[in-house]
């Protein structure tokens, strides 16, 4: 930038002052607004992570064995993400415009520090929207090993873009990586600020999460056709494919959970106090599970002796830090964290039991466990795993709260000062209401159209 | 040239690229919009369908691309940009759900009044989400964007002359490039009777967005003197080369040079969009904030510099491929697929 960079710091103090006084309700509805446009992507975004990696396998299979089952779920699944991916591509485009028109007072400051990972998100959306399109139009016209080829950096590319777009969330709760000065930042080392701390606890978990969102959510579809009685090998094959990815992946995330919640203990204790409801910093501390906060103290939980401080040290006397070390000013609120947190980790053991029976059963038998119950619970898995992952990023938001960049910059000085942000609330919320009931409305009829409409449409009439 | 210029160099090919692309996908859904009852538009929407099937999700990606090199490279410009422009910017975003969702949920379904209901949405959206865009571009080459959070005027800032001058030609331009490159697309699928019809179109397309040009010089000079004075002067020969081009291409259009078209009216557009910037350069945000000030840490540019050029070299091959499988895709006059 040469002599004009020491100019431009001075002016640029001026141009990103704080935005100041936002009204209560507008802050209110910017928050609301953003959970919505991210609750909403995040599911179709786990969706294209992890099915293409089913799609891949199931076409994988067909061609290795001409087995004409495994083409045509590889057919239905790839209708299914093209749907999925453009509404995802969609959706996941107004979060980019938000973080602008609801948060410029975080951009402004601090977008050239979390840049860098969003560059990369945006080559890896790239190479997916590409190879999506290659794959979905050139079935027939390419050799079929050429088209699975096409169909791996989809795969790749979804998993990087979950990867980096992470990366993101996890230095707004670790910000390194710069120096504040004047209100303007200097000395960016964006790839230092991209690998912060919280990078490889939250990505492992996040893209886990995801690949366990797309198996149960996929098995899911096919439980229900089976407690219908559709019990032939195309919907047995449905169900076990994804549900075996599902069920590897179980396991492997309460592992990762563990290895986020202790990351949490030591980087950022207020989260973790939060999430486990805990005011005195103490040793011995018990894991309270359920439970709301009543006068400053976690009331009607169930206490498990010594629990929490034995998860984070191994040790009854490992010292956890409570909510008391951290100015009131400066506490997320509890009772919504701590709920999300416990509904979270029930929810992954949850999945594990279940995960664990069908492993027992196959293992023992060969064949799906026979109780119509585990087809029940087979089919509300997917349900259940995105509840956990709206659950985990409560956790997650609500949990670095006042911070929108943890310890440097509150949420009510990153919103937008203009008025009336609540109507933008309105109207948006309107909008993927429509968006929701047209999305399930047409993914539902893809699932009940008969098998051989798969490969010829109709001609409308 | 230092790396904030050069960052804003492939910001704005990254501008030029959604443009041609993307932009030609909504002027795709403005003819959709305009091509008649159920059965007689037919065979005009498979053709818009075919034509942009395949493509549009990677041709959108450029719009994520500009946004987020806007926001890494120059962090005051996005954040002004965004707070004082969230009305036309919020009802963009919903433009753009609404259409990329409507049309795939349109190709998905398989009856007429779902496919008409999802189909005029598609259309609808094709139309304000180019207008709402035009009409933030006006906001900021007016002046009417000033720096710092929110400080411009929530409503005039995009409800002005300018600003209604570019979400207008906006518009004409998406439809202008889509209905050159649909009669290519048309001759080449051999449908001779719609490639004459999408060749009325390009010219009466055309025809309108020199008039709105020409009425628009004076909405300039009078609205936003300062950027027409860059025009007048430093930019005068892009003008001047997009006028000749804008000719030329109906020229060809007239003799149904339809694959030379294509380039021309491209290039007149590449005219037009690069003119803005040249003409307020070094100018971000009227009348003060420049590249130099609002620029992000050198390292933030070398490192973003670095990544695109890697990303470009994954990029471009892969884009070339579905592009090329694209245009060899068989068109099948039966497939609603």
């Amino acid at each position: 930038m040469g002599i004009g960079g020491g100019v431009g710091a001075c002016v640029a103090t001026v141009l990103v002052l704080p935005a100041g006084p936002a009204s209560a309700a507008d802050l209110v509805a910017a928050r609301l607004q953003m959970a919505l446009s991210l609750g909403w992507h995040i599911v179709l975004a786990c969706l294209g992570v992890g099915m293409p990696a089913l799609l891949l396998y199931a076409e994988w299979r067909a061609i290795r064995t001409g087995d004409g089952d495994s083409m045509r779920l590889a057919r239905r699944w790839a209708k299914a993400i093209g749907v999925l991916f453009a509404v995802g591509a969609v959706s996941g485009t107004i979060l980019s415009f938000e973080m602008g028109l609801l948060w410029p007072g975080l951009m402004g400051t601090y977008g050239e520090v979390i840049g860098l990972p969003f560059a990369l998100e945006g080559i890896a959306f790239f190479v997916e929207a590409i190879f999506i399109g290659v794959y979905l139009y050139s079935w027939d016209r390419l050799p079929p090993r050429i088209h699975l080829l096409s169909g791996v950096p989809v795969l790749i590319a979804g998993v990087a873009s979950a990867f980096f777009v992470v990366t993101a969330n996890a230095w707004m709760n670790q910000p390194v990586g710069f120096v504040v000065e004047n209100g303007r930042v200097r000395d960016v080392a964006p790839w230092r600020a991209m690998f912060n701390p919280a990078t490889p606890p939250q990505t492992l978990h996040m893209i886990v999460a995801a690949f366990m969102v797309a198996g149960f959510a996929t098995a899911g579809v096919y439980a229900v056709a089976m407690l219908r009685g559709r019990r032939d090998r195309y919907h047995r094959l449905g169900f076990m494919i994804p549900f075996t990815m599902a069920a590897v992946f179980a396991p492997i995330q309460i592992l990762l959970g563990d290895y986020a919640a202790k990351f949490l203990a030591e980087y950022q204790p207020a989260k973790l106090a939060a999430a486990e409801g805990l005011f005195l910093t103490r040793a011995g501390a018990p894991l309270s599970l359920g439970g709301f906060v009543v006068d400053g103290e976690l009331r009607y939980a169930i206490e498990i002796p010594n629990g929490l401080s034995l998860l984070v040290g191994y040790s009854p006397h490992t010292v956890v830090q409570g909510l008391d070390q951290v100015p009131v000013a400066d506490r997320p609120p509890v009772t919504p964290v701590h709920l999300a947190f416990d509904t979270m980790v029930g929810i992954g053991f949850f999945l594990l039991l279940l995960s664990a029976w069908y492993v027992l059963a196959w293992g023992r038998r060969r064949e799906l466990p026979r109780s119509r119950w585990f087809l029940r619970l087979a089919a509300v898995s997917g349900v259940a795993a995105v509840v956990a992952v709206e659950a985990g990023w409560v956790v997650t938001e609500v949990g670095r709260q006042p911070w929108v960049v943890y310890g440097r910059l509150r949420t009510f000085d990153a919103v937008n000062p203009v008025p009336g942000l609540w109507i933008g609330f309105a109207v948006v919320s309107l909008v993927y209401a429509v968006l929701t009931v047209a999305t399930v409305y047409v993914l539902r009829r893809m699932a009940r159209a008969p098998q051989e409409l798969t490969h010829a449409p109709q001609e409308p009439e | 040239m230092d790396a904030a210029q050069i960052l804003l160099v492939v910001m704005w090919v990254g501008v030029t690229l959604y443009a041609l692309l993307a932009g030609a996908d909504f002027g795709g859904g403005i003819w959709d919009l305009v091509a008649g009852r159920s059965r007689a538009g037919m065979p005009q929407r498979r053709l818009i369908e075919h034509s942009i099937g395949p493509v549009w999700e990677a041709n959108h990606v450029w719009l994520i691309f500009v946004i987020v090199v806007l926001w890494t490279g120059y962090p005051p410009v996005f954040a002004a940009v965004m707070s004082t422009l969230y009305i036309p910017l919020t009802l963009a975003a919903l433009g753009i759900i609404a259409r990329g969702a409507a049309f795939v949920f349109r190709k998905a379904s398989t009856e007429l009044w779902q496919q008409r209901l999802f189909g005029a949405a598609f259309a609808t959206s094709s139309v304000l989400t180019p207008f709402f865009l035009g009409t933030v571009a006006g906001g900021i080459a007016s002046g009417r964007v000033p720096p710092g959070l929110a400080t411009g005027d929530l409503v005039t800032s995009w409800l002005n002359p300018t600003s209604l001058l570019g979400g207008v030609l906006a518009v004409g331009v998406c439809a202008y490039l889509a209905a050159v490159y649909l009669c290519d697309d048309a001759g080449r699928a051999g449908l001779p009777g719609l490639a004459e019809g999408f060749r009325r179109r390009a010219l009466f397309a055309g025809l309108g967005v020199g008039a709105v040009v020409l009425g628009g010089i004076a909405v300039v000079r009078w609205d936003a003197p300062r950027l027409f004075d860059g025009l007048a002067h430093r930019a005068l020969p892009l003008v001047v080369a997009a006028a000749v081009l804008g000719l030329l291409s109906l020229a060809l259009l007239w003799r149904r040079s339809y694959l030379s078209v294509r380039i021309t009216a491209a290039l007149a557009v590449t005219a037009v969009l690069w003119g803005w910037p040249l003409a307020q350069y070094p100018v971000m945000l009227p009348p003060g904030l420049t590249v130099e000030v609002a620029a992000a840490d050198p390292a933030v540019l070398g490192a973003t510099l670095v990544v695109l050029a890697v990303g470009a070299l994954l990029v471009v091959p892969s884009m070339t491929w579905l592009l090329l499988l694209q245009r060899r895709t068989p068109y099948d006059p039966g497939a609603h697929g």
